[in-house]
Order: structure tokens, then C-alpha cells, then sequence
């Protein structure tokens, strides 16, 4: 892995990360890219993936509303970054 | 000393009413406060902590500390992370909202990696635990600060969550006893997640005994978690004090270069569930070290998943606050699942956990249990971990390959260092839904040597 894939990396992520940064995250992909490499020695043909491991399938409920567990607009509101009567203020994605 | 009651002792003083409880609580409390400057296990410690409602079960009145990752109605939950520093849940977890209604009180939320991403507890935002047992050394971890305020007497018992060693490591560090119940036996909801598909939220406690106890609280079928089974729970209290004559136990792990320094005195150990009448022989495996690699891949593509909500819109900072090691795993798991990799990353290593569980199929065909050490070595020097990508992965190796596969496993303490004070943990591993046999086994083990701190005691 190079530090360009990893800036591309930190753009899908969607993390933060400054010109030093990158550098020390690319050598840390790296040395566990390499721990990981060993996997490819095992042989899979013919072997299903394993997602989950529960065996559980398809699990419904019935689409009601569970007043026990709804927030009040004041306890939804509460931890929110910025509100503007009654609404979260989320940042502007279009160009104006 | 009340605080240094085990939950099923704190229970019987106080049906006799021998104690009250609100001592016992302030008691706890006190204690805690005055040990963390030092020993840092807890990110909060309730001021007013008190007893609400009397209940008749056998954790009501009982002092508890949560890892900080359960949601916990008006208490902070920050899973050690500075994302979350203000954020204070409108809402509990499933299974703190269930040991609230049995009585039990939750004295505090205890210090961990950083969204649970670690082994030693040195990546929480909020400085490192200390390992009780010796502070020169690390508690463990992910949940180090559970298993400090156990081993320090600073609560009756604990809970943390497990997603590959995160309950049964740090306990196996700081000589206590860690349960990692069967993914799906216990609920997920109001957790912070880290790998859906392991995590697995357990009891951290002082015997074997409490461990039964306090799954027996937190144990079964949530609607508002669709991965709980909807089994019913057995009571895992009747698997205490059984014989385990006649059970057939495999030694995993007998040949492995990365403990051999343990080796001689856990083979040693093996003899007392010998001696119970239990047969114990070497059990080839699929090579653990696969797991590593299968586990590495699995949780940060599921990390990366999950930790894509925080946005610091609805609650929480925004994602310039996620720590160093948060950042890797993030970016590692963005690139494993992105297009092009997915195939030879992700799927990959998911085949490569079928084979895992085809291995365990078969050994438990042949066997009733599967004992390791829990961890390679003894716990590691503060500092250990800095700068080293993989450390969890490589002091974690012993669980993985049994976590990837859902599987319950008990770590209970089976050595101490006279020089160092320092604990090995034995790891039992049972088939899937049979924790009460991991019960029955580390039970018997634990009464029948002396390598338990609070059994000495009585």
C-alpha cells in the first residue's frame, strides 16, 4: 500500500487525517497487510462463506410502533451537535 | 470490607440482613473512589448511586460496574473514546435495562480501549488502567477497567463484552473470572458496536459462581435484537458444584512456539481436571494462526461499518476525534471491503471461518470441552502495546479462532506468580448454547485449587 491509497482510503472514510498522518497509517496497514497475507495459503474452493453464525433465518417482527422504546423530541434533540427549533442543524452538502 | 463480598455472599448478608444494602453500595462507592486516582479503572463513578426498588432476585441491592460501552440511561457512555465524551444516552441497553429492573445497582462505567479496539486498555482517550494484581503491568483488555475494579474490590461484580478475548483476556491477566457466553445468548441492543457479527456482551466477576449468577440476569431472547436466539435460557446456577468424571476434555493449542514459557506450568494445572476424573489428551487443531488473519479482517471491515454513524450530528464529536488506533481500523476495514478487495479480503477470510467451524464440529464430536491457556503469557508491562499494529491480535490469538465461530468459553484463574503476583487464565470452550458445561468445568477447577483470591478468603 502506498500513501496515496491511503489518502484515497481516509477520503472514503471519511476520516480527517494530516500529511504526517499518513505516512504512519500506511506503514501500520502495511506490517498488518502482511500478518494477514498468510490467509491466502489456505485453500477455499468449493467452501461457503460464513457471515453469521447463529443459523437463524429471516428474522420478522411486526411493524408496530413500540411506544416504550420512542424517544420525546426533547431526548432526541439533547446530545444533537447544533438543533434550530425542534430540528437538528446537519452541515450543507450542495453547493450554494 | 463489604466490597470484598462476592456477589453470591453479597446476596446471602443481605437476605439475612446481616448488611444493608445501601452500606454495601456507599461502601463500593468509596472504595472506588478513593482506589481509581491510582488504578483509573472507572471513566465515571456514580455520586448518588442508590437502591430503588426492592426485588427478590439474587442480584438485587448488588453494587455492579459496566464497561462503558452499554448505553446507561442518564449516566455518560463514552466507550472511552472522545467522540463521545458529552454524550449521555436518552435510553438504556437491553441488558443494563434488565439488571436495573432485577434490583441490581450500576455503580459506575469502566475505562476501555477505545470503542473496544484493543487488548490493553492503553487506547482509551481517558489514560490507561493499571493492573490491580501489579501496577507496573496492563489489565488487558478491551474490557481492562471491568476486570481492575473485580480484581481491586472496587464493585461485587462486572460486566464487559467479548469480541475476540475482550472478557476472558483481561481477567485472565488480573485473576478473575471472565464468561463469554454464546454470540446470540445475550443481547446486543444498546451496545456500541464494534464486529456485529462476534460481539458477545458477558459477566466479569469474582468465582465462577457469580459468573452463573449474573448470566442468569442478563441472558436471553431480546425482540429489539434479532441475532439473540430465541432458545429458552437454562439456569446456569445448576451447573455449579457437579462432578466432572468421565467428561472428555481436549488440549488445544499444546504445540504452539508462543507459550512456552507457560506451558509447563499450565500442563501442570491440567492434572487437577485429571485428578476430578475428567480425561484430558492433546487435540490437534486447525492452525490458530489463520485466525488471526480471519479475525484481523472480519472486525475492522465490521468496525468499519459500524463506526461509519458517528457523525457528530445526532450526538457526539465529529470524526477528527477518533483516536489513532480507531483511524486504522476504520481506514484498514474501508479498504478490505472496498470494490476490487472485497472478494480477496472479506469473503476470503469468511470461507476461511467456515473451516473454523467445521474443526469445531468435529472436535466436539470427540470431545465435552476444549481447554488453552487463555492468553499466551502473563500480563505485559504498560506501554506494551504503543506502537505495535497487532498486539491484540497476537495476545488474543488463543481465543479467536473459538470467538469467530460464536462459541462461549469461561476463563478462570489457574496459576499465580509468586514474584510478580501476576495471573494465567485457563479457557474452557464448550459447543454452542452449552456455557453451563464451561460453568460446570471451571467451577469444579476453581474449588479444587487455590488460585482463586476471594475463595482463599472464606
Amino acid at each position: 500500500m502506498k500513501r496515496t491509497d491511503t489518502q484515497h482510503i481516509a477520503t472514503l472514510a471519511h476520516i480527517p487525517i494530516n500529511n504526517d498522518q499518513d505516512k504512519d497509517l500506511t506503514a501500520a496497514f502495511n506490517e498488518t497487510l502482511e500478518t494477514i497475507k498468510t490467509l491466502q495459503e489456505v485453500k477455499v474452493g468449493g467452501v461457503e462463506p460464513t457471515h453469521q453464525v447463529t443459523g437463524l433465518e429471516n428474522v420478522y417482527r411486526e411493524d408496530e410502533v413500540h411506544k416504550d422504546t420512542m424517544f420525546t423530541q426533547d431526548q432526541a434533540l439533547k446530545n444533537a451537535h447544533r438543533t434550530y427549533q425542534g430540528f437538528i442543524v446537519v452541515p450543507r452538502i450542495l453547493e450554494k | 470490607m463489604l466490597n470484598t463480598l462476592t456477589l453470591k455472599k453479597a446476596h446471602q448478608a443481605i437476605k439475612s440482613k446481616d448488611i444493608s444494602i445501601n452500606e454495601l453500595i456507599t461502601k463500593c462507592t468509596e472504595v472506588s473512589q478513593s482506589k481509581n486516582n491510582d488504578i483509573n479503572a472507572y471513566t465515571y463513578i456514580k455520586e448518588d448511586a442508590n437502591f430503588q426498588e426492592q426485588s427478590n432476585t439474587k442480584i438485587s441491592g448488588i453494587p455492579l460496574a459496566i464497561k462503558d460501552n452499554f448505553c446507561t440511561k442518564d449516566m455518560p457512555t463514552t466507550a472511552s473514546s472522545k467522540v463521545l465524551e458529552s454524550f449521555i444516552p436518552p435510553f438504556d441497553s437491553s441488558v443494563t435495562q434488565k439488571l436495573r429492573s432485577s434490583g441490581a445497582v450500576l455503580i459506575g462505567k469502566t475505562n476501555m480501549d477505545a470503542w473496544a479496539h484493543g487488548s490493553s486498555t492503553e487506547t482509551s482517550d481517558f489514560d490507561v488502567t493499571k493492573n490491580p494484581r501489579n501496577t507496573d503491568y496492563l489489565p488487558g483488555g478491551s474490557s481492562g477497567g471491568s476486570a481492575a475494579a473485580v480484581a481491586a474490590d472496587m464493585c461485587i461484580a462486572a460486566l464487559g463484552t467479548e469480541t475476540a478475548g475482550s472478557i476472558r483476556q483481561p481477567a485472565s491477566w488480573c485473576g478473575i473470572v471472565g464468561l463469554k457466553p454464546t454470540y446470540g445468548r445475550v443481547s446486543r441492543y444498546g451496545i456500541v458496536a464494534m464486529a456485529s457479527s462476534t460481539d458477545s456482551p458477558g459477566p466479569m466477576t469474582k468465582t465462577v459462581e457469580d459468573s452463573a449468577i449474573l448470566l442468569n440476569a442478563i441472558a436471553g431472547h431480546d425482540p429489539l435484537d434479532a441475532t439473540t436466539s430465541p432458545q429458552a435460557t437454562p439456569d446456569f446456577t445448576a451447573s455449579l458444584q457437579k462432578p466432572i468424571k468421565d467428561m472428555r476434555i481436549g488440549y488445544i493449542y499444546h504445540n504452539l512456539a508462543e507459550f512456552e514459557e507457560t506451558k509447563s506450568r499450565f500442563e501442570e494445572q491440567l492434572k487437577v481436571l485429571e485428578d476430578l476424573g475428567a480425561t484430558v489428551e492433546p487435540a490437534p487443531t486447525f492452525d490458530p494462526h489463520y485466525a488471526i488473519g480471519v479475525y484481523t479482517i472480519v472486525q475492522r471491515g465490521e468496525v468499519s461499518s459500524n463506526l461509519a454513524r458517528y457523525t457528530g450530528i445526532r450526538y457526539g464529536g465529529d470524526r477528527s476525534h477518533f483516536g489513532d488506533e480507531a483511524k486504522r481500523r476504520i481506514m484498514l476495514g474501508t479498504y478490505t471491503l472496498s470494490k476490487g478487495y472485497a472478494e480477496q479480503y472479506y469473503t476470503h477470510a469468511n470461507k476461511v471461518r467456515t473451516l473454523f467451524m467445521r474443526d469445531f464440529q468435529e472436535l466436539f464430536e470427540r470431545y465435552d470441552a476444549l481447554v488453552s491457556l487463555s492468553s499466551p503469557g502473563f500480563a505485559k508491562k504498560r506501554g506494551a502495546s504503543e506502537g505495535q499494529a497487532m498486539f491484540g491480535e497476537l495476545e488474543d490469538m488463543l481465543l479467536e479462532p473459538s470467538s469467530i465461530c460464536g462459541l462461549p468459553g469461561v476463563s478462570v484463574p489457574c496459576y499465580r506468580d509468586e514474584t510478580t503476583n501476576l495471573f494465567l487464565g485457563m479457557n474452557i470452550t464448550t459447543p454452542w448454547w452449552k456455557e453451563g458445561r464451561a460453568i460446570q468445568i471451571a467451577d469444579a477447577f476453581e474449588r479444587a485449587t487455590r488460585w482463586n483470591t476471594w475463595r482463599n478468603k472464606q
